[in-house]
């Protein structure tokens, strides 16, 4: 017997495996980013003294991030659009935009550690700077992830469309919703660390 | 990342299967039979080892600074100079006791072996829903426990701040914390991979016909433990990851300003809360309990049901008490922080919290209780410790409510009195349940019986022994003896009267020990010697016994359908005391 509805849908819950799969995988993510900036709450107003977030980071390269994580998002969703109306030479044009601006956000992301590492600030030079190396570390291995499977589509996993398009329209969906998930992370990320 | 989600391989086909070789078969396999008796064995072995661990510290707690004759020498000077215990190793085998037992003893044999083997044969399904998947949760769960057993051998031995890991103590411990920090990430995501894979198969893979009230109460217990394991294991993840960063990067997210070690102020930024460790560890740690007990609950369902040959009674208000149970365990965890100084409202809120999640405990207790009114039963030793479970965590419950309540918790907090009541919870509660499923389910994956006179032998020394444990603890632990010292409070005049009953525990634990021989012979011997079994050798209903002992890869011949709920025993007017929920 071979394992059912890994690509069509099952009638009573109008989903397929990987659907439910990936959206349960994002609930416990809520709950790990969740328990994160529960700890940054606490840590925060325990603490007598905490700096705003645009007096110590620089909230314009933070701002051009997230534009090009948003920008990014945005080809994803054009990349699985394009699938849906079978037309893979547009697929693998924004396939490649969403990997590209994933570098980009990590080149950023790379001077801006440099920066703050060259003046002293490391994660233990005060809680502001160990809270903020750890949710944007943890968010950065996310991207990297996310990139990681979207690079894998693009190249050597698109094979699968010759022989199956749909189950590789689904799981160009199912990288999506995570790509998603990355990118709200940082919406919430940016304004709590940059600006408060 | 999504790889999860997007690597639904198509299955081998059914005719392909004995191209595999030994490697793809055995020990890397997708298929979740293997993968489940591949987290049983793993997890049997790791009990084993937990309870050496613990027969160690018996003889230090039974003769506090006597030398441990004929092997006392084996463990090296910095350990044991002179087969005398070191205080620091009574720690560490304090510490690692209770991470091996609870993470890689009862967790992978209840969730992952139980949970692999038996809940895609129950549903009616080929397989798990993400087979490759399925096979790295197993492979992390092993590398996980191979840092954990690795982390003794480093410098320093390994984690000694309690399988709780108290900040500021874990974070200013030696290396063997970090290990035991990355071996618990390893763990947790073994457990957020299989609960995905889990909950996905029970959702999308059931038979024809098999509605979520037609489950039969093993799968529902699976079902909600993996919704806890989803949505409790990542808060301890991010805990882990802070942790790790306070020793490895010198933040200082669990240490407070001004901390005073060995005389000398701590030289970090300061600013932290240690007590935001223990909430983030028991928002994982409470719903965890409940992630040990409730698979032993749809054990134990299933064969009491089978042998008193009755449905069960109140099989609905079970699953209602279950689900209940499942979204109240989140909202409990506190009750482990009424010493930490917390105010009388949330001491208030929580002790309310802990007074309501005992209800549904004590609805799916007594359902089990009153199934049995009035049956025929049969007395074979899947029943035998599946009746025992219930006393026995029956004590463990009712023991746990003065536990729970603020004011008579601060007296009775971190004594033996605690390790009295959630042993009794678990060790004779879930492991007599887990011991129960082994002899229940072995013939479906062996083709062959155990034992019964070994067995039954196993039964009662084990039942026995388990009180001769642990009911001393309760005195013990009444005289306000602490868990935490290392000679048994010797050193103290009011501890004095309770030496002797450390003693009474100690020789319960070990001739426990010997009475586990004749399981783990028979464990092996039946493999090849047992009685042989027919496909459904217990007469039973559910919809695992309509495939061939063992089942081949991909389970079903044909695919099974589910005509009725899953406990028609003696229904009238049939001519047969069962009715399968896969005949039509």
């Amino acid at each position: 017997m071979d394992i059912p509805y890994t690509v069509a849908v099952r009638r009573d819950t109008g989903l397929n495996n990987g659907k439910i799969g990936i959206w349960l995988f994002l609930a416990s993510e809520v709950m790990l980013f969740g328990a994160l900036f529960a700890s940054y709450i606490l840590i925060r107003t325990g603490s007598p003294s905490w700096p705003r977030g645009d007096t110590v980071l620089d909230y314009r390269l933070a701002t051009f991030n997230t534009i090009v994580l948003i920008t990014s998002s945005v080809t994803m969703v054009m990349a699985w659009a394009s699938l849906m109306r079978r037309r893979f030479g547009t697929f693998r044009m924004y396939m490649a935009a969403t990997v590209l601006l994933g570098g980009v956000f990590l080149v950023v992301k790379y001077f801006e550690y440099s920066h703050h590492l060259h003046l002293g600030e490391y994660p233990s030079h005060s809680n502001f700077f160990a809270i903020y190396y750890t949710l944007t570390g943890l968010h950065m291995l996310h991207v990297l992830g996310g990139m990681v499977v979207n690079a894998y589509f693009w190249g050597p996993g698109a094979k699968l469309y010759e022989t199956n398009p749909v189950w590789f329209t689904n799981r160009v969906e199912h990288s999506g919703l995570f790509w998603h998930f990355v990118d709200l992370v940082w919406i919430f990320l940016f304004p709590t660390l940059y600006l408060l | 990342m999504s790889e999860q989600a997007v690597a639904a391989p198509k299955h081998e086909h059914h005719e392909h299967h004995e191209e595999l070789g030994f490697w793809r078969k055995y020990v890397f396999s997708t298929d979740h039979k293997v993968i489940g008796i591949q987290y049983a064995v793993t997890g049997l072995l790791f009990l084993l080892f937990g309870f050496s661990l613990m027969m160690l510290m018996r003889w230090q707690l039974a003769y506090p600074g006597v030398a441990l004759p004929l092997i006392g020498n084996l463990f090296g000077e910095a350990r044991m100079p002179g087969g005398t215990m070191l205080p620091e190793f009574y720690n560490e085998l304090g510490a690692m006791h209770g991470t091996i037992m609870v993470f890689l003893g009862v967790v992978p044999l209840a969730v992952g072996g139980f949970g692999n083997f038996v809940l895609p044969l129950q549903i009616g399904a080929p397989d798990m829903a993400f087979p490759k998947i399925n096979m790295a949760s197993y492979w992390c769960l092993f590398l996980g426990g191979c840092t954990m057993l690795g982390s003794f051998f480093v410098p320093g031995g390994a984690a000694q701040s309690g399988w709780t890991s108290y900040a500021p103590l874990s974070v200013i411990a030696g290396s063997g914390q970090t290990w035991w920090l990355v071996g618990m990430i390893f763990l947790i995501t073994s457990s957020l991979l299989g609960a995905v894979n889990f909950l996905t198969t029970t959702i999308q893979l059931r038979a024809k016909g098999l509605t979520f009230m037609r489950f039969p109460f093993f799968v529902w217990a699976q079902f909600v433990t993996s919704f806890l394991l989803l949505l409790a294991f990542p808060p301890l993840e991010a805990a882990g990851v802070m942790q790790l960063m306070d020793r490895v990067a010198g933040t200082s997210f669990f240490l407070p300003s001004g901390l005073v070690v060995s005389g000398q102020v701590l030289a970090n930024a300061g600013g932290g809360n240690a007590v935001l460790w223990q909430h983030l560890f028991w928002f994982l740690a409470h719903p965890e309990v409940y992630v040990l007990i409730l698979p032993a609950f749809g054990i134990v369902a299933e064969i009491i049901a089978n042998n008193t040959r009755k449905p069960l009674w109140g099989y609905r208000s079970m699953v209602y008490a279950l689900i209940f149970l499942g979204f109240m365990s989140f909202i409990v965890w506190a009750h482990h922080m009424f010493m930490t100084g917390m105010g009388t409202t949330m001491a208030a809120f929580f002790q309310t919290t802990t007074m309501i999640i005992s209800i549904p405990s004590v609805v799916i207790l007594t359902a089990l209780v009153v199934s049995l009114w009035g049956g025929s039963i049969r007395f074979n030793t899947p029943m035998l410790f599946a009746v025992s479970f219930l006393p026995m965590f029956g004590i463990g419950g009712l023991t746990g409510l003065p536990l729970g309540l603020n004011i008579s918790d601060i007296p009775l907090h971190d004594t033996y009195y605690v390790i009295a009541h959630f042993h009794y919870v678990v060790a004779p509660g879930t492991i007599f349940a887990l011991f129960a499923g082994i002899y229940y389910w072995y013939p479906k994956a062996t083709g062959r019986r155990m034992n019964e006179t070994l067995g039954k032998i196993h039964w009662i020394g084990s039942l026995v022994c388990m009180n001769v444990v642990f009911m001393p603890m309760f005195i013990v632990g009444l005289a306000g003896v602490s868990r935490r010292l290392f000679d048994a409070g010797s050193a103290y005049d009011f501890a004095q009267g309770t030496m002797h009953w450390n003693a009474v525990s100690s020789w319960g634990a070990w001739t426990m020990g010997l009475f586990q021989l004749p399981f783990i012979f028979n464990f092996f011997y039946s493999i090849w010697n047992g009685q042989k079994a027919d496909d459904n050798v217990w007469q039973a209903t559910t919809i695992e016994w309509s495939a061939p002992s063992p089942p081949p890869h991909g389970n079903f011949a044909t695919a099974p359908q589910a005509y009725r709920g899953p406990y028609e025993y003696s229904v009238p007017g049939s001519d047969k005391d069962f009715t399968p929920q896969f005949e039509a």
